[in-house]
């Protein structure tokens, strides 16, 4: 995503080689000879080493938060949210993806997502990941090993099917839900994320036909996942008794502690997408945590004015709907922008929950798409505006050394434009992709679980098991 | 022998429990229960949706006493459960045929 760096450390380890030469060839410094070629090559190779070691360090660290946020963190969050009955089906729809997507990804995805192929999908050149080595690629983070970023860009491929499963909980069958995200998997993130960060793709920043800037994933992740789970919602139907039935979380506890955690696990997600571990890292960091908290205050606000009461699960929603919408503008806006960006998000999650899912009527049970897909779509745009090349200078710099203006707030609208054509790719692959998804496997194996199974409970009727054992 | 079954605040099991035995009665039985008579619940507001909880968690004690000990149980749970607000719960009584200790087969009083 940010080859540039490649030039930069080459720049950094050529200037750190000149003080050893001059070192070498004073007189007055001692007998030393003069330093040789392959003396500087050495010392070249060290500092190069040296590099990569660091950001080495930090991407996987960031690889393993980024898992967190998955499970523990968004099986908590989600399990919390449903009914006693469901626990454990919500959880094991997130934990089926750690499996699934991982093995998918070893096999297929990464190829499809991040080899050559054309400008809407790679190929079949990594598949097996035949090719993906130790060594970095220029085209992915340079300075870290191109297995790191493969196994980095998994923990996204994972957790964006999981994110889906917010909107049909309670009430999908686990084999037919297994199958569908499995082929959403190839069909919709595959695309998605090579069109954005894949070479050649026709959206990537250096070199696509409309650059978008998406610095983690707003598009690639929470506009795919939350719009997927809209179309989900509708084509599934109500859960039985919705809404006349009351079906109040079970234990908002458990919920807590997943939404802490993936606030927690987003400076993986955020920060780690810097490929480095830098002041670009630094940025995103800083951005992930206004955001979030300007996410919580600005839905607890409007709650408060609204229902009279500041809630727990207002405060965790707002935080992550805060979060989703800065994923996209994290790596390329100032600190003042995130905590506008939060805000707003905490504000316009709230009201898509509050009132615009009342006014459809549609039973997207845990919100992904009020959260995830109005996030994502509000943080692509506000990227456009606000995308300061102080922060990022994706489009490289000028003769006076001075960054080439990034977003409209720099003076460049058109980067508004492309943030629009990006929206609305995601969005179209989305719905279509879903669409056909969902048809197919419901026409096959069935998605939803019967009536008698849905009144008996997913962990029961799916799984044989019972989250809470109260009498042993 | 009289049964007294009363509904209370789960937050007043400790004191009537005091309460009950400085009275001097001995057995006493605990349910978790969830009910409501006039006070008709509570509203939760969850993402914006209010939900109605009507049906609140009490605590529901048996005890079975004779006849000579009614009034001062009857007021040792008044006197620990009152908060003087609504949902402060209910005392039932009722008469009791016969009493059997299953260990030894006492009937009667003696087997309270």
């Amino acid at each position: 995503m940010h080859c540039y760096r490649g030039i930069k450390l080459f720049l950094v380890s050529a200037m750190l080689g000149l003080p050893a030469m001059a070192f070498a060839v004073a007189p007055a410094l001692g007998p030393s000879p003069p330093a040789t070629q392959a003396q500087i090559a050495a010392l070249q190779q060290a500092v190069r080493d040296a590099q990569t070691a660091g950001d080495n360090a930090w991407v996987l660290i960031s690889a393993a938060l980024v898992l967190l946020m998955t499970a523990p963190g968004l099986t908590l969050f989600y399990g919390g949210l449903v009914r006693r009955k469901n626990i454990l089906g919500t959880m094991m729809q997130s934990f089926a993806m750690m499996g699934l997507i991982t093995v998918l990804w070893a096999l297929v995805g990464y190829s499809l997502a991040f080899g050559a192929g054309n400008g809407i999908i790679g190929g079949f050149e990594h598949a097996f990941l035949r090719g993906v080595s130790l060594a970095p690629n220029p085209n992915y983070g340079g300075t870290i090993p191109e297995q790191t970023f493969m196994i980095y860009q998994l923990m996204f491929a994972i957790i964006t099917p999981a994110l889906i499963t917010g909107a049909f909980a309670e009430r999908v069958k686990f084999s037919s839900m297994a199958v569908f995200l499995s082929l959403w998997s190839l069909v919709v993130y595959c695309p998605l994320a090579h069109m954005i960060w894949g070479v050649g793709g026709i959206l990537n920043v250096t070199g696509g036909y409309w650059p978008v800037f998406d610095f983690a994933g707003g598009t690639v992740v929470h506009i795919s996942s939350g719009v997927s789970a809209l179309v989900c919602a509708l084509y599934l139907g109500k859960r039985a008794g919705y809404p006349q039935q009351d079906m109040p979380p079970h234990a908002m506890v458990l919920s807590f502690i997943g939404a802490a955690m993936l606030w927690v696990g987003w400076f993986g997600f955020n920060a780690g997408s810097a490929l480095s571990a830098g002041p670009l890292a630094t940025s995103a960091f800083i951005n992930t945590q206004f955001a979030a908290a300007a996410g919580a205050i600005g839905w607890v606000v409007a709650e408060w004015i609204q229902n009279g009461k500041p809630t727990a699960l207002g405060a965790i929603s707002g935080a992550v709907a805060g979060l989703a919408t800065i994923t996209q503008a994290s790596g390329f806006v100032q600190p003042m922008s995130a905590l506008l960006i939060g805000l707003i998000a905490g504000v316009v999650c709230s009201f898509m929950v509050f009132k615009v899912k009342k006014f459809f009527g549609y039973d997207d049970s845990l919100d992904a798409f009020g959260v995830h897909g109005i996030g994502g779509t509000m943080g692509a745009l506000l990227t456009g505006l606000l995308a300061s090349g102080a922060i990022n200078a994706a489009y490289g710099k000028d003769a006076a050394g001075h960054p080439v203006a990034t977003g409209a707030i720099d003076g460049n609208w058109h980067q508004v434009l492309n943030q629009a054509v990006g929206v609305g790719i995601g969005w179209a692959l989305a719905i279509v992709g879903t669409l056909v998804l969902l048809f197919l496997v419901d026409k096959t194996m069935g998605l939803r679980v019967s009536a008698a199974d849905e009144a008996a409970g997913l962990d029961l009727s799916q799984h044989g098991e019972e989250g809470y054992d109260l009498n042993s | 022998m009289l049964k007294i079954e009363a509904v209370i605040q789960p937050a007043k099991l400790d004191a009537v429990k005091e309460a009950l035995i400085e009275a001097g009665i001995e057995g006493i039985t605990i349910l978790e229960a969830r009910g409501h008579g006039r006070q008709k619940g509570h509203t939760e507001f969850y993402r914006g949706r209010e939900y109605t909880i009507d049906l609140l968690p009490k605590i529901k004690l048996e005890i079975v006493v004779g006849d000579a000990l009614k009034e001062k149980a009857v007021q040792a749970i008044l006197g620990a459960a009152r908060t003087g607000h609504i949902g402060d719960g209910k005392i039932f009584i009722s008469r009791v045929d016969e009493a059997i200790r299953i260990r030894n087969d006492e009937r009667g009083e003696t087997a309270i």
